[in-house]
C-alpha cells in the first residue's frame, strides 16, 4: 500500500481522461464566469462589450448603403446619364457617411480587441490567483487523494481552454450573434422572401453542424482518453528506461508502444477529419444558399412577385445586389459560430473544473490559541512583546475574557488516539505516547503500522478521530494551525526542495533568519561541509527539486532547513534514510546537537538511528505493542529484539 | 531540421499530396464562383429589362453555380480527411520515430533528458507540431494561390478598380509582418515564463507537506502572486499587439469598399455601365475580403510556425541524438563465462567533467565468485558496476567479461548474460508474472515459482490473494520495499545470468532473508558470478572478495578477515555497525 505520507502524485496523464468525463455543457458555469468578469472588470467589462456590439451592428450597415449607391448608379445608368459630377453629388456624401461610420467602427474594434486583451489577461490572472491562494488553504488530504498530475493540469490546460474561451471564442460569439441579427433584420428590411430562402439554407448549416460536430465530439473525448493512455505508456517506460535496457527489452516495448500509438492515430484522425470537414461544408452550403438567392431573386425581379418587405421597396437589382452580400455575411458568421462550439464546449469543461477546485473545502482553523515571543519580567512574570526574543509562549484567551501565557516547552502527549484516513479503516487505535520537553521518542514498525501518521496527527495534516492531542498541556485543536505548525519542525523522508539557492532553501525554514544563522544551521546539520565545495557554495541554485544533489545532500539541506526555525520541537520521518551510515554517523554529532533541549520524534528504518531514544514505540497495525528504552526492549525479547537481531523485516 | 521531420511523413505522403491537390480543386472553385456570380448578377440585372426571356440563362447560371459549390464541397471534405490522415498520421510517426530512437538510447543518453522531458516533447511537442503541420498542409497552398487568384481575377474583372489591392496589399503585408516581429519574442518570452510559473505550481503541489509544515502558505501566495503578475503583464502587452491584427485588417476591408464604391461607381456612371459593371463592381468586393482573409491566414501561419518551431527543436533534438554506444560490426555473440577483469579502467560521465568518477581500476573475478563492494555514497561503486554490461563505456582502459571486451559483444548478447539489479529499481504495471516474464519471456510458471524461491519472494507471493496474478501498479507501489527488491532479483535470476549484479538490492530485506538469499545463491547458481553491493557489512562479509571504495578508487581489497586488518575504513564500519545497532538492521 502507498504510504499515506507519501505524496500519492506523479505522472500528469490524469489531465486527459478528466478531459473526457465532463462536456456536458453548463449554463451554470458560463454565467458564473461572466459574473466574476463583470465583479472584476465592472467599468471596462461593459465598455468593451458596447464596443461589440457597437461595432457588430456598424459592420452590418454598410450594406445599406451600398444599397443605396447601387441604386443611384442604377437610375444613371438606365437614364443614360453619364454625368458624373451631377452623380457625385448624391454618392460623395453617401460614402463619406461610409467612411465616418468605418471611422467609428475601427476605433471601437481597435478599443476593444486592447480592452479585450487586457481583460483577459487579468482575470486568467486573477482565476489563477485565487486557484492557487485556495489551494494553499486545502487541507493535506486533498494532495494526498488528488493525483498531482490532475491538480497540475488545471493550471495549464484548463486554463489554457480558459483563455481561448475569454479572449476569443466568447467575443466572437457575441459578434457573430450581433451581426446575425442585424443582418437579419437588414435582409427582413429588404425582403421577406429572399430571407425565407437564406433560413432555409440556416436550417441545413444547423442539421449539418449537429451532425458533423457531434460526430467530432464523440471522437474527440476518444481521443482525449487514447492520448491519456499513451502519455500513461510514455511515462511508465521513460521513467523505467534503464530497466528497459538492463534487460533488453527494447524490442518488445517498441511493439507495445506501436499498437497504442497506433490507436491513437485512428482516433485521432477521426476526430480531426470530422472537425476539419466542417468549415468547408458550412462555407459551401453558403455557396449553394448563395446561387439560390441569386435565382430566387432573378425569379422574383422576372416574374414579377410582389415584394413583402418591412421597407415596402419593390424588387430590383438594387435589393438583390447587396442581399447576395448580406447572405454571405450572414453564413460567414453563422460559420463562426460553429467553429467555435467545440471551443465553448471545452472552455467550459474546463471552467467547471477549475471551479470543481476553487469551491473544494479549505482546510478549517478554529484554533485561537497563538504563538507569540514573551520576556520574562523581574518578578518572573511573562510578558507578550513584539521582538525576537528567542522565547515563545502560548497566548490563551479564556471565555471569562481573561488571558493566560503559558510558556512553550514542548510537552507532547496523546491520549487514547484512533484515526482512520477511510471509513471503516482504522490506522490507530488507542496510541498513547507522552513526549515530555527534550525528550527523544522513537517510533519503529513495519510500513503501514501507522508511523508517520502519528507525526500527521500532532502537526494536524489531518484531525484524529477519537482521544486528545495535548502540546503543553493545550489541547491542539485549540491552537491555531500555523502558530502549531510553526512550533514543529518536520524533516520528511521525501525532500522537497525549492527552485533558489542552497541559502534560500534553508532560510524557508525562518524567513528573517540572517546569513549567519543560515549556515550556522547549516553546520549543526553537518551540511556545511558538503555546501562550501558546491560551485558557488551557499549561493548554488537548486532547480528541479535540487536534482544536481544527491539524496543524502538534499536530506542534510532540509535538516538545515528545519534547524535555522528552531522549533522546540522536531519530527524526523525517515530524515537521514537517505544518508549512508558511515556519513551518518560524521553528522551524528551535529545532530546530536541539533536534537539537544528539544522535544524529537524520530521515525527511522535504521535502528541504529532511534537506539539512543529515550523511549522507543514498537508499533504493529496501529497499535503500540512495546515501548521502553533500547535496553529494555533487548531484555524483554519481544518484537524489537527480533528487528534487532534482524529475524523480522521492517518495511 | 524541417528535413529530419520531414522524413516522418513517409507513408503519409499520398494523403499530404492528395490533400494539395484537392484544396487547388478548392480554391480554383472558390475563385471561379464569385466571377460566375457576377455574369449571373448581370444576367438579372437585365432580366429586369426584359421580363421572362433570361429566365432560362439564370437557371443554367445557377445550376452551373450549384454545381460548382457541390464539386468544392465535394473537395472540401475530402481534404479534410485526407489531411486529418496525414498529420494523425504524421504525429504518430514522429511518435513512433521518438519513441525507438529512445530505446537505442545508452544511459548516458538517458541521463541527458529528464524523463518527464522526454514525456513532454512525445506528447505536448508533438501535438504542437502535428497541429502546424496540419494548417500548413491546408493553408500553406490555399492562402497564397487564393492571392495570386484573387487579385489576377481582380485585374480582369475590375481593371483600374484592382488598383485598390495596389495599397492595400502591401499595407496589410507591411502591417502583419512589424505585428508578428512584435509579438513573436514577446509570445517566446512569456512562454518561457509560463513554463516556469507551472513549474513553480507543480513544486508547490510536491511540497505541500512542507508549506503547511512551516506554515508558509501567505508566503508562497505572495511569491506566486508576483510571478503571475509578471506574467499577467507580459502576457497582457503580448496579446495587445496582436490584438492590432483586427483593426488593420478591418481598415484594409473598409478601405477597399469606400474605394470600390467610390471609384468605382465613377466609373460606371460615366462609361454608362460599358467598362465595369454592377456585377463585377459587387465581384470586386468580394475578392476584396478573399485577398484579405488569405493575408490574415498567412500571418496566422506564420506566427503558429514559429511558435511550433521550438516544439519542432525539441523533438528534433531527440531524433538527431545518435546513442553514444554502438554494436560493433562483427559482434561476438556468446559469452563464454563469468569472468570479469577491468584493466586500467578510468571513467567520467562527461568530457567536460573535471575528475573521473573512477580512477585506475584493475580487478580481477573469475566465475563463479561472489564479490562484495562497500563504501561511502559517491564513492562511485554503482559507477563500478555499470561499466560490466556495458551501461557505459569506460573512457580509459578495458573492461572484459569472459576474457572480451565488452565493446566487442553484442549488446543484447552480453546484456542478457549479466544481470543486473537497479538501485532504482522498478516494477511496471501488470501481474507478477508479467513482470517476471521481462527475465525470460517464456519462463514457465515452475520457472518463475523457482526463480521467486530462490529470491525469498515465493511465500509472500503465495499469501496474496491472486498469488502470482497479483495486479502490480504501474512503478510497484503496491508492494513493499523489500518484497520490491526480491521480485526484481527474481525477474533478474530469470535470466539466468553468468554474472549477477545486485546494487544495493535487498537494503529493504531483513537480514535474515537477505542471509537466505545469499545461500540460495551458492547452492543454485554456484557458476554464476555474483557482484554484491551493500550498505551492510553482513551482506558482504562471506563474499571470497571484497572491494573496499571511497571517492572513486578500490582502496582495499580482500576477505573478511584480511580487510579487518589491512582496511581502517572497513573496520570502522565494521564495528560502527556491530557496535550500535547490533550490525544486523541497517537500511
Amino acid at each position: 500500500m502507498a504510504k499515506p505520507g507519501m505524496p500519492l502524485g506523479g505522472p500528469r496523464h490524469g489531465g486527459g481522461a478528466a478531459m473526457g468525463q465532463k462536456r456536458e455543457f453548463d449554463t451554470k458555469n458560463l454565467f458564473r464566469i461572466l459574473k466574476m468578469m463583470f465583479s472584476f472588470y465592472p467599468v471596462l467589462l461593459p465598455i468593451c462589450l458596447i464596443c461589440i456590439i457597437a461595432a457588430g451592428a456598424v459592420n452590418s450597415v454598410p450594406s445599406i448603403f451600398m444599397q443605396k449607391v447601387l441604386a443611384v448608379i442604377e437610375t444613371y445608368v438606365k437614364a443614360g446619364n453619364t454625368d458624373w459630377v451631377e452623380a457625385s453629388a448624391e454618392i460623395v456624401p453617401l460614402t463619406l457617411t461610409l467612411i465616418a461610420l468605418y471611422a467609428v467602427s475601427i476605433i471601437l474594434i481597435t478599443l476593444q480587441s486592447q480592452l479585450m486583451a487586457y481583460i483577459t489577461q487579468g482575470f486568467l490572472d486573477k482565476m489563477r490567483c485565487a486557484m492557487f491562494n485556495g489551494m494553499q488553504n486545502l487541507p493535506i488530504k486533498y494532495f494526498d487523494t488528488n493525483k498531482h498530475g490532475d491538480i497540475m493540469s488545471y493550471y495549464t490546460n484548463d486554463i489554457d481552454t480558459l483563455r481561448q474561451l475569454i479572449s476569443q471564442s466568447l467575443p466572437s460569439l457575441l459578434q457573430s450573434s450581433i451581426i446575425v441579427v442585424t443582418v437579419l433584420f437588414i435582409m427582413l428590411y429588404y425582403s421577406v422572401w429572399m430571407t425565407l430562402v437564406v433560413a432555409l439554407g440556416v436550417v441545413a448549416m444547423i442539421l449539418v453542424s449537429k451532425n458533423v460536430g457531434g460526430g467530432s465530439a464523440t471522437y474527440f473525448v476518444r481521443q482525449q482518453r487514447a492520448i491519456a493512455k499513451t502519455e500513461g505508456y510514455i511515462q511508465e517506460i521513460m521513467n523505467g528506461q534503464k530497466v528497459v535496457k538492463v534487460f533488453t527489452h527494447e524490442k518488445k516495448v517498441g511493439e507495445e508502444f506501436d499498437e497504442i500509438n497506433g490507436e491513437l492515430n485512428q482516433v485521432g484522425f477521426k476526430a480531426h477529419a470530422f472537425a476539419n470537414a466542417l468549415g468547408p461544408i458550412i462555407n459551401n452550403i453558403g455557396n449553394v444558399l448563395y446561387v439560390l438567392c441569386a435565382i430566387a431573386g432573378g425569379l422574383f425581379l422576372t416574374l414579377g412577385a410582389h415584394n413583402i418587405s418591412i421597407s415596402g421597396m419593390a424588387f430590383s437589382i438594387s435589393i438583390i445586389v447587396p442581399f447576395l452580400n448580406m447572405t454571405k455575411q450572414f453564413t460567414g458568421n453563422v460559420n463562426q459560430v460553429s467553429q467555435q462550439v467545440n471551443m465553448i464546449v471545452m472552455g467550459m469543461a474546463g471552467a467547471g473544473r477549475i471551479f470543481a477546485l476553487m469551491d473544494e473545502k479549505p482546510e478549517t482553523d478554529d484554533g485561537y490559541v497563538t504563538l507569540v515571543n514573551v520576556k520574562e519580567g523581574k518578578d518572573g512574570e511573562i510578558c507578550e512583546c513584539a521582538e525576537h526574543t528567542g522565547k515563545w509562549a502560548w497566548k490563551h484567551p479564556h471565555s471569562d475574557g481573561s488571558l493566560t501565557y503559558t510558556p512553550l516547552r514542548g510537552d507532547v502527549r496523546l491520549t487514547d488516539v484512533d484515526f482512520e484516513y477511510e471509513e471503516g479503516k482504522p490506522v490507530l487505535h488507542d496510541v498513547s505516547v507522552y513526549a515530555e520537553p527534550g525528550q527523544k521518542v522513537a517510533f519503529v514498525g513495519a510500513t503501514g503500522a501507522g508511523k508517520t501518521t502519528i507525526t500527521n496527527l500532532i502537526n494536524r495534516f489531518y484531525d484524529i478521530a477519537d482521544g486528545k492531542i495535548r502540546y503543553d498541556g493545550i489541547n491542539i485543536n485549540k491552537i491555531k494551525k500555523s502558530d502549531l505548525r510553526r512550533s514543529l519542525g518536520i524533516v520528511l523522508q521525501e525532500t522537497n526542495l525549492f527552485t533558489g539557492t542552497v541559502m534560500d532553501n534553508i532560510r524557508y525554514g525562518r524567513l528573517d533568519a540572517t546569513d549567519d544563522e543560515c549556515m550556522e544551521a547549516a553546520r549543526l546539520a553537518g551540511a556545511d561541509d558538503f555546501i562550501t565545495r558546491l560551485p558557488d557554495g551557499y549561493g548554488t541554485m537548486l532547480t528541479n527539486n535540487g536534482s544536481n544533489l544527491s539524496q543524502g545532500q538534499r536530506q542534510l539541506i532540509a535538516i538545515a532547513r528545519a534547524a535555522v526555525a528552531d522549533p522546540p520541537v522536531m519530527i524526523l520521518d525517515e530524515a537521514t534514510s537517505s544518508i549512508d551510515t558511515r556519513t551518518e554517523a560524521i553528522v551524528q554529532k551535529g545532530m546530536d546537537k541539533l536534537m539537544e533541549g528539544r522535544t524529537v520524534f524520530v521515525i527511522a528504518h535504521r535502528l541504529s538511528t532511534v537506539m539512543n531514544s529515550d523511549v522507543i514505540m514498537v508499533l504493529d497495525h496501529g497499535r503500540i505493542i512495546e515501548r521502553g528504552t533500547h535496553e529494555e526492549l533487548i531484555e524483554r525479547r519481544g518484537t524489537y529484539y527480533q528487528l534487532y537481531t534482524g529475524a523480522f523485516e521492517l518495511e | 531540421m524541417l528535413k529530419k521531420l520531414a522524413k516522418c511523413v513517409r507513408e503519409y505522403k499520398k494523403p499530404t499530396v492528395l490533400t494539395f491537390i484537392f484544396i487547388i480543386l478548392e480554391v480554383v472553385l472558390e475563385c471561379l464562383i464569385p466571377f460566375i456570380t457576377s455574369d449571373l448578377i448581370n444576367t438579372i440585372s437585365k432580366a429586369t429589362d426584359s421580363a421572362g426571356v433570361e429566365m432560362a440563362s439564370i437557371l443554367k447560371t445557377g445550376g452551373l453555380l450549384a454545381l460548382m459549390a457541390i464539386i468544392s464541397l465535394c473537395c472540401g471534405g475530402a481534404a479534410s480527411v485526407t489531411c486529418s490522415k496525414a498529420s494523425s498520421g504524421f504525429a504518430a510517426n514522429l511518435r513512433h520515430d521518438m519513441f525507438h530512437r529512445i530505446q537505442t538510447f545508452s544511459f548516458q543518453n538517458i541521463d541527458r533528458f529528464s524523463s518527464s522531458s522526454l514525456v513532454t516533447r512525445m506528447t505536448t511537442d508533438v501535438n504542437n507540431v502535428q497541429m502546424s503541420f496540419m494548417m500548413l498542409i491546408r493553408t500553406a497552398i490555399r492562402a497564397p494561390l487564393m492571392l495570386v487568384f484573387a487579385i489576377t481575377m481582380a485585374f480582369i474583372m475590375g481593371g483600374k478598380l484592382a488598383l485598390t489591392f495596389v495599397v492595400i496589399v502591401p499595407f496589410l503585408i507591411a502591417v502583419l509582418l512589424i505585428i508578428a516581429r512584435n509579438a513573436m519574442p514577446a509570445f517566446r518570452r512569456v512562454f518561457k515564463k509560463y513554463d516556469r510559473l507551472n513549474e513553480s505550481v507543480e513544486e508547490n503541489v510536491r511540497a505541500m507537506r512542507v508549506v503547511k509544515g512551516f506554515s508558509r502558505e501567505e508566503y508562497e501566495k505572495e511569491k506566486f502572486g508576483d510571478a503571475a503578475e509578471d506574467i499577467r503583464r507580459d502576457f497582457t502587452k503580448a496579446e495587445r499587439i496582436v490584438a492590432l491584427n483586427s483593426p488593420a485588417s478591418q481598415l484594409c476591408v473598409y478601405f477597399n469598399m469606400a474605394f470600390v464604391l467610390l471609384v468605382g461607381s465613377r466609373i460606371i456612371i460615366s462609361n454608362g455601365g460599358t467598362t465595369i459593371n454592377v456585377g463585377e463592381m459587387s465581384a470586386m468586393l468580394t475578392y476584396g475580403i478573399q485577398v484579405l482573409m488569405q493575408l490574415m491566414m498567412l500571418s496566422m501561419i506564420y506566427v503558429m510556425l514559429t511558435m511550433s518551431a521550438e516544439s519542432a527543436r525539441r523533438i528534433v533534438e531527440v531524433l538527431n541524438e545518435e546513442s553514444s554506444l554502438t554494436n560493433p560490426a562483427h559482434a561476438i555473440t556468446t559469452v563464454a563465462d563469468g569472468s570479469v577483469d577491468f584493466e586500467g579502467v578510468s571513467f567520467k560521465y562527461s568530457q567536460g567533467a573535471s575528475r573521473y568518477a573512477l580512477e585506475n581500476v584493475d580487478l580481477h573475478i573469475k566465475p563463479g565468485m561472489t564479490v562484495g563492494i562497500i563504501g561511502g555514497t559517491g564513492s562511485s561503486k554503482t559507477t563500478l558496476v555499470q561499466l560490466i554490461p556495458r551501461l557505459y563505456d569506460t573512457t580509459v582502459g578495458t573492461v572484459k567479461v569472459g576474457g572480451v571486451d565488452v565493446r566487442d559483444y553484442d549488446l543484447d548478447t552480453l546484456r542478457d548474460s549479466v544481470a543486473m539489479v537497479l538501485q532504482k529499481n522498478l516494477l511496471f504495471s501488470g501481474t507478477i508474472k508479467d513482470n517476471l516474464r521481462w527475465g525470460n519471456e517464456n519462463a514457465t510458471d515452475e520457472e518463475m515459482i523457482e526463480a521467486c524461491k530462490l529470491a525469498q519472494a515465493d511465500d509472500f507471493v503465495n499469501s496474496f490473494p491472486d498469488g502470482y496474478d497479483t495486479h502490480i501498479e504501474q512503478g510497484g507501489t503496491n508492494v513493499s520495499g523489500g518484497q520490491k527488491q526480491r521480485l526484481c532479483i527474481a525477474r533478474a535470476l530469470l535470466k539466468k545470468p553468468k554474472i549477477l549484479i545486485l546494487d544495493d538490492s535487498t537494503s529493504a530485506v531483513d537480514t535474515k532473508t537477505d542471509a537466505l538469499i545469499r545461500r540460495g545463491f551458492g547452492e543454485y547458481i554456484p557458476e554464476t558470478t555474483k557482484i554484491i553491493i551493500a550498505q551492510r557489512i553482513a551482506s558482504v562479509q562471506d563474499a571470497d572478495l571484497i572491494l573496499v571504495m571511497d571517492n572513486g578508487s578500490i582502496v582495499a581489497s580482500g576477505t573478511h578477515a584480511q580487510l579487518m586488518k589491512t582496511s581502517p575504513i572497513y573496520r570502522e564500519v565494521y564495528e560502527q555497525q556491530t557496535n550500535s545497532a547490533g550490525g544486523e538492521n541497517n537500511g
